[in-house]
């Protein structure tokens, strides 16, 4: 008796909310029945033309998006790009685009064919195309326009550079500022020869493509040099098989110029992996079994910058390092006794070489540095004032 | 000659790589990809160079019975352990697949290797700012204090112990300042510096002043 009234209820209850909510139900179905029976608004405005500064072979189409293509939307599915020899060509489809997208391009293009465009918006089965574009053809460029200000910018500072190292060979003296991480080295390399231990030189975690992995085999040469006249003990362990090369060559030269080339060691500069930790953990081993008593890192580093420089430190090593990774600097300033931080590892080679060409293109570093210096200050006066965009001159595309 | 022609060839890709980024015109696109690629190969080759170095210090030091031979042995296990299984048991070209035994090696010894390494950063990033942080100087104090804000605005109880103050004043704001203000412009000062140098560095080596990298004075 109860279970019959029980299902009465739930029968009663079930009429109640189905009476309740089918005007709503019966309302949305309706609204979704007629979105999708409507074909999307087509897109206009739709123009192509040959992108800008590139090799050839693409043609940018840019359009005004279908009035359709709203967030809410979500059957708008997004535009097709079709495209047609022009003038009598069919179209094909050669490109997506998403929804809210108003700019493709077409990377296929033949340079020199005339192509014209369609673009199809989609929504759900249904589809609108658009009025074609104007025609539009791909080809090279031979100057990329939105790179004048680099070039400008790279025959000042080069420009500088050469007519430093012209005026430092005529022999004009030039000043340079003491660097005191490179003042150090020769009593880092003394103090080794002193305490007949070696010493470690250590040229980053990546290859030679690294313009500071270059900079680093530069300084080794000068030290490799010092190093053969103060007879002292040179170990170089590497990470990338080029760089071992590098650096023997580097090494071996040093040897000759400082006519001890009986002196030089091959196996000294030697293979450990290539993989980061991997390395870090060998060359930790290396410093606690070996003792170095003084340990360059000179080169690219990333994370195993401290796990090196705390175990050179734990072992009471003179470290000088040198980096151009801004977020590997403060841990080799804390860890390290001396720090060439930046530039510094790129003047390392001319400051230690003394040569005069050498530091003459230091000199027109500096001029590089006073040309910023007045841009900045410039463009805080511009900027400040309201005037216009200052900062647009400097962006490279 | 064995240093002219390194010098020469440095010349040459050195000055193609910068007209390529101003002239995107043929050839001198293709040469980018085209030297970007000789790269690759010669890397790849040259990693028997090193491989074969490796092998043989520690042939030579475990024959000898040099000074701690044993670790020398382990590198020589672990790289044919690992060649040997990838090269015969993982089913040729798909031995980084989930489940072979080159996958096995890597994830249950080289992985956790690696991790260990990593891990030990943390504890020597409390040595080094022990180190750091002692207020031995003006400059140091002042990189203290700025340590001690940064930090304590990085987790939400300097903001509680700030709620007090007006929104926009709390811990968290200024270790935003200077994250965004006197961090960011010491840092750009630096990568300004970086660039130039990096400049000044090539045009030496493509020049040929700078010869040390060749093997010259």
């Amino acid at each position: 008796m109860a279970t019959g009234k029980l299902r009465n209820q739930k029968i009663y209850f079930t009429l109640i909310c189905l009476l309740l909510f089918s005007p709503t139900l019966i309302a949305q179905q309706t609204e979704s029945a007629d979105i999708t029976a409507t074909p999307p608004a087509p897109v206009t405005e739709v123009v192509a033309f040959d992108t800008p500064n590139d090799a050839g072979s693409s043609i940018t189409i840019c359009w005004k998006k279908s009035s359709d293509d709203r967030p809410d939307d979500r059957l708008f599915a997004g535009y097709k790009i079709l495209r047609a020899v022009y003038p009598r060509g069919e179209f094909q489809q050669t490109a997506d685009a998403p929804a809210g997208a108003e700019e493709t391009f077409d990377n296929e293009a033949k340079d020199g064919v005339e192509y014209t465009y369609r673009i199809r918006a989609v929504r759900g089965d249904l589809y609108s195309d658009s009025d074609a574009s104007p025609p539009a053809q791909s080809k090279q460029q031979w100057f990329h326009t939105g790179r004048v200000n680099a070039l400008i910018g790279c025959l000042i500072i080069g420009l500088a550079i050469i007519f430093f190292i012209n005026r430092a060979k005529s022999g004009k003296e030039l000043y340079i500022r003491k660097i005191a991480g490179l003042e150090a080295v020769d009593e880092a390399v003394g103090r080794a020869t002193e305490m007949g231990r070696k010493i470690f030189f250590i040229p980053g975690i990546n290859d030679v493509d690294n313009m500071q992995t270059i900079a680093g085999i530069t300084i080794l040469g000068r030290v490799a040099k010092r190093v053969a006249e103060y007879d002292a003990k040179l170990e170089v362990p590497v990470c990338r098989s080029l760089v071992m090369v590098a650096c023997r060559e580097t090494v071996k030269g040093a040897y000759l110029n400082a006519g001890r080339p009986d002196a030089y060691d091959e196996d000294a500069i030697h293979y450990l992996t290539d993989e980061q930790f991997g390395y870090a953990a060998g060359v930790d081993g290396l410093i606690v079994r070996e003792k170095p008593a003084t340990i360059f890192y000179q080169g690219a580093f990333f994370a195993e910058s401290l796990i090196l420089a705390e175990t050179g430190n734990y072992i009471g090593a003179i470290q000088i390092a040198g980096t151009a990774m801004p977020a590997q600097l403060p841990f080799f300033v804390a860890a390290c006794d001396y720090t060439l931080i930046g530039e510094e590892l790129f003047a390392a080679s001319a400051y230690l070489s003394k040569e005069p060409k050498l530091l003459g293109s230091l000199k027109g570093q500096d001029v590089g540095k006073v040309v910023i210096l007045l841009a900045i200050l410039i463009g805080i006066v511009i900027h400040t004032l309201g005037l216009f965009n200052f900062a647009q001159i400097f962006t490279v595309r | 000659m064995r240093r002219q022609i390194p010098q020469l060839l440095t010349a040459i890709v050195g000055f193609v790589y910068i007209i390529q980024f101003f002239i995107p015109h043929k050839p001198f696109n293709l040469f980018e990809r085209m030297f970007s690629d000789w790269f690759l190969i010669i890397a790849a080759c040259a990693i028997w160079l090193g491989v074969l170095n490796l092998l043989k210090l520690s042939s030579e030091k475990v024959y000898k019975r040099g000074k701690d031979w044993p670790y020398s042995l382990v590198s020589i296990c672990g790289f044919f352990l690992i060649t040997i299984a990838g090269l015969f048991f993982s089913g040729g070209r798909h031995f980084q697949d989930p489940g072979t035994p080159f996958d096995y090696v890597y994830v249950n010894i080289f992985t956790p290797l690696s991790a260990t390494m990593f891990a030990l950063l943390a504890f020597f990033v409390a040595s080094a700012s022990y180190r750091a942080f002692r207020a031995r100087s003006k400059e140091a104090t002042l990189l203290l204090l700025a340590g001690f804000f940064v930090m304590l605005g990085r987790v939400p109880v300097g903001d509680l112990i700030t709620s007090w103050l007006p929104e926009g004043y709390r811990l968290s704001n200024l270790t935003d300042w200077i994250m965004n203000v006197p961090q960011t412009a010491g840092q750009r000062a630096i990568m300004i510096g970086i660039a130039l140098g990096i400049m000044s560095t090539s045009l030496r080596v493509i020049l040929g002043i700078e010869r040390t990298i060749t093997g010259g004075e």
